[in-house]
């Protein structure tokens, strides 16, 4: 870490519960206080600069829930800066600020973000979002409040120049939220799949002798055409989860093979998470 | 004897130059000194020495002898006993007892006295330095909360910011746990929860009470007008008039009824604080009025208390379990965990806030698998994974009876440990087998009760037989969940059961699930609120216990013997007449005594002296309570509350009351002591607080210390009520009955404000829960109870049951009433009443209602207000203009009902309705729907108590009805229901 880098969120997503500290923090730090310089206060209400988004994959009983938080990526080449006709700037240590003077009256700034991490106060008539509590970070503190308030370490922030972050991403597995938007979002992240990806999940049984029993250890592949897709062993259970699909990537072929030459194939359509329930071999 | 008498004029002669000194020194002294005007006299009783004091326009004088007309007088039997007395380095005990032998006594107006009692105490406190200045005008405080412990930043007289506490490089070094070659220790800092991070929303609520208030058209002289409580509205009143008015009408209906007229009671919880805490201050004021407590029940743990108990003991923990060191023991022994309606990471160990989030992080670490049984795919499991298993509400007991055939009849069981740790296994064994009633419990049978499929129940069995287990029972051992359903009593007592068949207390075998057991120090002596704070009620709290020997204070004793159960308040006032069992946790037998309201030549309650508006959403059936108010069954209603919400609004008078930010106290995190006793075990630090007063009350609010003693001294109670001591004194008083003096000295303790407790070496580690009891030794875990009496083979050797083993079969329901079907000696499967058996209630009301205790607020607190946490979009769903409570409900049920996500509807059954948004989720079940209790928001579509609620009290919808008859327990989380879309009239704002 250098002091001349550039401030980025560290974010994981299998991390986050929805506890909500991150949003509560920001609050606490910004209704009713104005950090001049920074920005105006944020109305008492309705404010998101911190977005916990809320992703449930499967059906009952095979489900898992994902949250991603998301607040402004800080974006290298963030187009609500060049909407704004110089009322957005970045700083050299990469934080994205809204100078609440010019950005007055400019509810359109609030379109011109990808992520919707721009709020509209309402109020105060000004376009607000994550500042990254620079007012903090300026006077010394280590993380803004709302990583500070984080019991699980999904949140972090980090300062590093765009080569140390590149390294970073690429020995961690971390990736940005949307380069498509193609904005040079800031903030990595880890474990998107969780949130961008779906699943295929089931529990093999087997009946010997009239009873139904769950099937450890059997294995299922996926697999589309020649290519093995996934791969998974039944846990005690019976339960088997294939992850990181592609919703709506089609027909798969599912193979499971338990002990004493048992076993299914099934064709799968993957358009989101699926859930198939009990599968019997 | 002359040296006493000469000791005593130069401790008089002194006295007066101090407070002038103190005077010049500190502008808040010289301002203290101007609030009266009066002549004191100090004096021994037979006149032969005193001094006399004027205070006048804020200069105090004093002449040797005896003068004029004193509207104060401190006696004296001797000069002996004076010198001792007025000695600053008197001892508070000597103190305490002069004043209990009539050594000394204070004569004069409370209100006199008081002030100048006080005034003197401040000569030791003044010039004291209270938090740490932050830099640009801003001071850094300290506070505590009931989730977590938190610095306030505060400039210009106002709250900045909340946050947790990051520990200072001079606190005590955290512990770390060597486990499977890795090394754990948690990181130097507090958690907190979201509740806490919205205190300063709480704070600078809009709903905050800033001025006394009346109802419209309550008149106490002329027309009351009960039956419009609840819609009159209110106007703004003085103190002075509302404190006159209140104390009148105690004054009038103890004149006019007697003893037990006066009724009073709380919300299970209060804003964090030993000396404010409702345990503490409200005791100490009600026992020295006289009063019919509303009697607990004991809400979060009634399987616990009421079943488990009476298997295995722990009466003083409610039934639930020791929790000592078994995160060391869990990290290193255990092979898997099974949370059992357990969702530590939405209910936070009730105090824990999120300490124990980071240790089960290391379970996740060390690759221990997970079992998740609940209704709802809860954020425990989301967080963590795992198997998860959805019984239906109310049926886990008929999961125990299958887990247990299983184990029995593939011999997956501690046979040795069954043998000789428990007793009463051949007779249990047989009704599990069917032996007795040609019903073998078996995986297939308990399929049709649950709906866990037969091969899953197996397979959980086979493995939890297989593996060294941990078994999280409830949100720690005990709270919430299935111990709050119509048979709650069995699923408790089933976890005990399985418990004793697995080898309870042998490596890895245990209960937890890293949410208590830290290796922390648990002989270090810090109070938790239980002991009573400064209430010196020794028959209602622990008081007894350490407390009060250690703090030198007169006890305080309610005179009236009558109680109401909380869960029949409406029924004793607009009946007349109920009864109920007692939360009586010192011996297993202490919940048998009925009890019956009215008591012997006691009066029916009058006047209801309510403290907070929690109850409609927190009590069952709740519509009772909104329509108990408007009827003319009491003649007064007076509300000391932080908001206008809830119950609140149907009051005649609201006293405002402030937060614990605007107010002296002092606490450990956590630390609550009693029925979760140690329960700071939870925390990865133990922090001792004081909390400061952050800044000053807002509006014309007051601390529920000061209204008291407001009202104490129209009452001729004063003094009684507070020693003449102020909450920084008691805060000081408390202080010094702790272990905190060997450690830290006062000053620095109320500059920097909190203290890190440090944990004890490796080697000195508490023993693991219940190790001694596996191994056959006497109990070596730092745990007093239960009493002596209660062992029957001498203190400390054996369980609290009355052979001292985990009983299959209770001694002591065999003793109470061996053939109550629904609660018999051993565990057998009894349906709920309201769930699918209840056959002609299901057909109306198909679907099944759980409400746990909520997520994001500490129960009513800090839900509604314009709190920041109603912006949490998993807390309420904002449609149009109005923040909706949520209730969950599967995608196969909503689309028979014509219902989508966000869509507003109504919840019903015979007992009322409630307004809530929907969200569709497979994290429930078909047929199962999720509502979280403690809405705050009580806002009636039309009639109070006969109309839909657009707040969100789901309590309006949850059964009345006890578990068991025999008992004063709550079974809201059996409740049928039907949902519909909402109509136009309803949803009206």
């Amino acid at each position: 870490m250098t002091a001349a880098g550039t401030w980025r969120f560290l974010i994981d997503v299998a991390k986050c519960e929805d506890c909500n500290n991150c949003l509560l923090a920001c609050k606490d730090e910004h209704v009713g206080n104005h950090w001049p310089g920074v920005t105006l206060p944020q109305p008492r209400r309705g404010a998101r600069w911190m977005n916990v988004v809320r992703k449930e994959r499967g059906q009952y009983p095979h489900v898992d829930v994902a949250y991603r938080p998301t607040p402004c990526q800080h974006c290298a080449d963030a187009p609500c800066v060049a909407a704004s006709g110089g009322a957005i700037a970045r700083r050299p240590d990469g934080i994205v600020l809204i100078d609440p003077d010019k950005a007055k009256g400019r509810r359109d700034l609030v379109e011109s973000c990808p992520y919707g991490a721009i709020d509209w106060n309402e109020e105060l008539s000004v376009p607000q979002k994550c500042t990254l509590c620079a007012h903090l970070l300026d006077t010394g503190w280590k993380e803004p409040r709302c990583v500070q308030s984080c019991p699980t370490g999904a949140l972090k922030v980090v300062r590093l120049d765009d080569a140390e972050a590149a390294r970073l991403a690429t020995t961690e597995g971390l990736l940005p939220l949307h380069p498509e938007h193609g904005t040079k979002p800031t903030a990595l992240y880890r474990s998107l799949a969780r949130f961008e990806k779906c699943f295929v999940a089931g529990s093999v049984a087997a009946e010997t002798n009239g009873v139904v029993d769950c099937v450890a250890g059997a294995n299922v592949t996926l697999s589309r055409g020649a290519e093995v897709v996934a791969t998974a062993t039944t846990d005690a259970f019976g339960d088997f989860k294939l992850d990181g699909l592609e919703e709506g990537s089609g027909r798969y072929a599912l193979a499971v093979s338990g002990p004493a030459g048992r076993g299914i194939r099934l064709e799968v359509e993957v358009t989101t998470s699926v859930s198939l329930g009990v599968v019997p071999i | 004897m002359a040296l006493d008498t000469a000791k005593v004029s130069v401790l008089l002669y002194g006295l007066e130059k101090l407070l002038r000194l103190t005077a010049r020194r500190h502008p808040s002294f010289a301002a203290r000194l101007k609030e009266k005007d009066l002549v004191a006299h100090v004096r021994l009783r037979d006149g032969t020495q005193g001094r006399t004091f004027t205070f006048e326009g804020g200069v105090v004088r004093s002449r040797a002898g005896i003068h004029g007309d004193p509207q104060v007088v401190l006696s004296f039997e001797t000069a002996a006993i004076a010198a001792r007395l007025l000695d600053p380095r008197r001892s508070q005990l000597d103190f305490v007892s002069a004043a209990k032998t009539f050594q000394m006594e204070a004569l004069g107006d409370d209100e006199n006295v008081v002030w100048l009692s006080q005034t003197l105490n401040m000569l030791a406190s003044i010039g004291t330095e209270y938090g740490v200045d932050a830099g640009n005008g801003v001071r850094r405080f300290t506070s505590n909360t009931n989730g977590g412990v938190v610095f306030v930043y505060v400039k210009d007289g106002k709250i900045l910011r909340i946050t947790p506490i990051e520990l200072a490089a001079e606190d005590a070094e955290g512990w770390s746990v060597e486990a499977r070659g890795k090394s754990f220790s948690p990181p130097r800092k507090s958690t907190v929860n979201a509740h806490t991070l919205a205190w300063k929303s709480l704070v600078y609520s809009p709903d905050r009470l800033l001025t006394p208030m009346k109802r419209v058209d309550f008149d106490p002289d002329g027309e009351r007008n009960p039956q419009n409580r609840g819609t009159s509205g209110y106007v703004r009143i003085s103190w002075d008039e509302a404190l006159d008015l209140v104390a009148k009408e105690i004054q009038r209906v103890k004149q006019q009824h007697g003893p037990g007229a006066i009724l009073n009671g709380s919300g299970s919880h209060h804003t964090w604080g030993a000396l404010g805490y409702w345990l503490s201050a409200r005791l100490r004021f009600f026992n020295n009025v006289g009063w019919t407590p509303v009697a607990h029940n004991p809400d979060s743990w009634e399987g616990w208390y009421w079943g488990a108990a009476h298997h295995w003991g722990q009466s003083a923990r409610n039934g639930g379990g020791e929790t000592y060191n078994t995160v060391e023991d869990l990290l290193q022994n255990c092979e898997m965990v099974v949370f059992w309606s357990s969702d530590p990471e939405a209910t936070s160990g009730v105090y824990g806030a999120h300490d124990g989030t980071v240790r089960r992080q290391w379970l996740k670490e060390l690759g221990i698998p997970l079992v998740h049984i609940d209704p709802y795919y809860n954020h425990t499991a989301a967080l963590f994974g795992g198997k998860w298993i959805a019984p239906r509400p109310g049926s886990d007991s008929a999961m125990v009876l299958a887990i247990a055939h299983v184990w029995m009849t593939e011999g997956l069981y501690d046979k040795s440990y069954v043998a000789e740790r428990t007793v009463g296994f051949d007779k249990w064994k047989s009704y599990v087998l069917g032996e007795d009633d040609g019903i073998p419990k078996t995986p297939e049978w308990q399929e049709k009760e649950t709906g866990v499929p037969a091969k899953d129940l197996r397979a959980l069995a086979r493995e939890w037989g297989t593996k060294k287990t941990y078994l999280a029972a409830g949100g720690i051992i005990g709270f919430g969940g299935a111990c709050r359903t119509a048979n709650g009593i069995d699923w408790a007592r089933g976890m005990v059961c399985l418990m004793g068949m697995q080898g309870l207390g042998k490596p890895g075998v245990n209960m937890g699930c890293l949410q208590q057991g830290t290796p922390v120090d648990t002989r270090f002596y810090f109070p938790g609120y239980s002991e009573g704070g400064f209430s010196g009620d020794l028959a209602g709290t622990a008081a007894a216990v350490n407390v009060y020997p250690r703090m030198p204070m007169a006890p305080s004793m309610n005179s009236v013997q009558q109680m109401i159960p909380r869960l029949k308040i409406p029924e004793a006032v607009v009946d007349g007449a109920c009864d109920g069992y007692p939360t009586d946790p010192r011996t297993i037998e202490g919940q048998f005594f009925r009890f019956q309201y009215p008591s012997p030549g006691h009066s029916k309650v009058k006047l209801y002296y309510k403290y907070g508006g929690s109850h409609i959403g927190t009590m069952t059936e709740t519509n009772r309570f909104a329509r108990m108010y408007r009827t003319d069954a009491l003649e007064f209603v007076v509300n000391q509350s932080i908001w206008l919400e809830g119950e609140a609004k149907f009051a005649d008078v609201i006293l405002p009351a402030c937060t614990n930010f605007e107010r002296w106290d002092i606490s450990e995190l956590a630390n609550c002591g009693g029925y979760i006793h140690h329960a700071f075990t939870q925390m990865n630090h133990r922090i001792a607080v004081l909390q400061h007063k952050c800044i000053e009350p807002l509006g014309e609010s007051k601390s529920d210390f000061q209204i008291f003693l407001d009202l104490a001294k129209r009452l001729g109670i004063g003094m009684a009520f507070s020693e003449g001591s102020s909450e920084l004194d008691w805060c000081r008083r408390y202080f010094d009955a702790t272990d905190l003096p060997k450690a830290i000295s006062w000053e620095e303790f109320a500059k920097k404000g909190y203290y890190v407790i440090p944990p004890l070496p490796a080697n000195r580690r508490d023993p693991v829960s219940y190790r001694w009891f596996a191994e056959g030794r006497a109990k070596d875990t730092p745990e007093l109870t239960p009493l002596p009496g209660d062992y029957t083979h001498g203190f400390r050797n054996g369980l609290q049951t009355q052979t001292g083993k985990i009983e299959f079969e209770s001694s002591s329901l065999k003793r109470f009433d061996p053939d109550d079907p629904e609660r018999a000696p051993i565990l057998k499967y009894v349906p709920s009443w309201e769930g699918p058996h209840a056959t002609e209630l299901y057909a109306k009301y198909p679907l099944q209602l759980v409400s746990p205790h909520p997520r994001f607020t500490f129960h009513t607190q800090s839900d509604g207000k314009e709190s920041f946490v109603n912006d949490i979009t998993d807390h309420r769903t904002r449609i149009g203009g109005r923040d909706w409570w949520i209730v969950r409900l599967n995608p196969a049920d909503a689309a028979a009902r014509g219902v989508a996500d966000r869509d507003l509807v109504t919840v019903f059954n015979d007992r009322g309705a409630v307004v809530c948004a929907a969200q569709l989720t497979g994290r429930v079940g078909p047929g199962t729907v999720h509502s979280y209790e403690s809405c705050a928001v009580y806002d009636p579509a039309g009639e109070p108590g006969r109309s839909a609620d657009r707040g969100g009290c789901i309590n309006i919808l949850t059964p009345s009805r006890m578990q068991i008859k025999k008992s004063h327990s709550i079974a809201a989380m059996s409740c049928l229901v039907e949902i519909r879309k909402a109509t136009e009239e309803e949803v009206a704002p």
